[in-house]
């Protein structure tokens, strides 16, 4: 079973607690009203949907049930970090994100 | 006509005060292990700020614990951290810590939650066997040590797990979900080999 490490919980803890909850860093324009069409779709449908480091919102929603920020690589499945959510977006990630992923 | 009526009513009310908790009195038990349904006990879901936790500790009588994964316990009365300022206090000495908390004016969210769950009492060598069946967390005691707590999930349901002993653990789980929680730890039960 996959681990993810909860910041709030600050442990690992079983995959079977958490849920995705979409990708991360999108933020909502402080005039939606008004936004151009062009502009809104961008911000309600379009994600990036990268092959590699994806940043996303997961839930520990059987757990301390906050909303936290992950790092991951959707081609091996590994998370590469998280952290609490409302911090920025990390400018660099681990050197060997072997030492931090699930074990 | 009237009378009857009259009558009527007065046999359909005795029945319903009495409340029955749900699968009050049931046990089951495997090879090395206890599945029991605990007595009714006074909760309240607590929701405060950094600034309130003194206030609300004194007023409670019980220390509200900071750290994930913990709980403290104070003469009857026990409270389990769940998350960032979140905590489930449970009383199983008979009295209301949703009126202790009114009594702290400043600002926090307490509701009382006592009939929204059930507890179960998971005892015996293969405790931590029988709930590790359903439930994907580390319950050795390096990881799991007594006195911690943790929202979790136990097959399909959600479960609130606390443990009281080496091989002592509560397990409160919703009303709804009892009959599931009760059948699956039963199940666990029987197959928990030490
Ligand atoms: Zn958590």
């Amino acid at each position: 079973m996959l681990l993810i490490r909860c910041p709030y919980c600050e442990e690992e803890r079983p995959e079977l607690e958490f849920r995705n909850a979409g990708e991360a860093h999108i933020a909502r324009s402080a005039d939606i009203a008004g936004d151009s069409d062009d502009d809104f779709e961008k911000f309600f449908f379009i994600r990036s949907n990268p092959k590699g480091i994806i940043y996303e919102r997961w839930r520990h929603i059987h757990g301390c049930a906050r909303f936290f920020n992950a790092v991951r690589d959707t081609i091996t499945d590994k998370f590469v970090m998280t952290y609490k959510a409302g911090e920025p977006k990390p400018s660099k990630l681990p050197n060997n994100s072997n030492d931090v992923v699930a074990k | 006509m009237a009378k009857a009526v009259a009558s009527k009513a007065d046999t359909a009310v005795l029945p319903s005060v009495e409340r029955r908790p749900a699968l009050a009195g049931r046990a089951a038990s495997g090879p090395s292990v206890k599945v029991e349904m605990l007595p009714p006990a006074q909760r309240i879901s607590l929701r405060a700020p950094e600034t309130a936790i003194a206030a609300l500790s004194d007023a409670l009588g019980v220390a509200l614990p900071n750290k994930p994964k913990t709980s403290a316990a104070m003469s009857g009365r026990t409270a389990l951290w769940l998350g960032p300022e979140e905590w489930l206090v449970i009383d199983e000495a008979g009295n209301d810590p949703l009126a202790d908390c009114a009594k702290v004016p400043l600002l926090h969210s307490a509701v009382g939650i006592s009939h929204r769950n059930v507890a179960i009492a998971v005892t015996g060598a293969g405790a931590a066997a029988t709930i590790n069946a359903g439930c994907p967390q580390d319950l050795s005691l390096d990881a799991f040590p007594v006195g911690a707590a943790s929202r979790t999930i136990l097959g399909k349901a959600e479960i609130v797990l606390l443990r009281n002993g080496p091989d002592d653990f509560r397990v409160e789980c919703w009303r709804s979900f009892s009959d599931y929680v009760f059948t699956f730890l039963s199940e666990g039960a029987r197959d928990a080999a030490v």
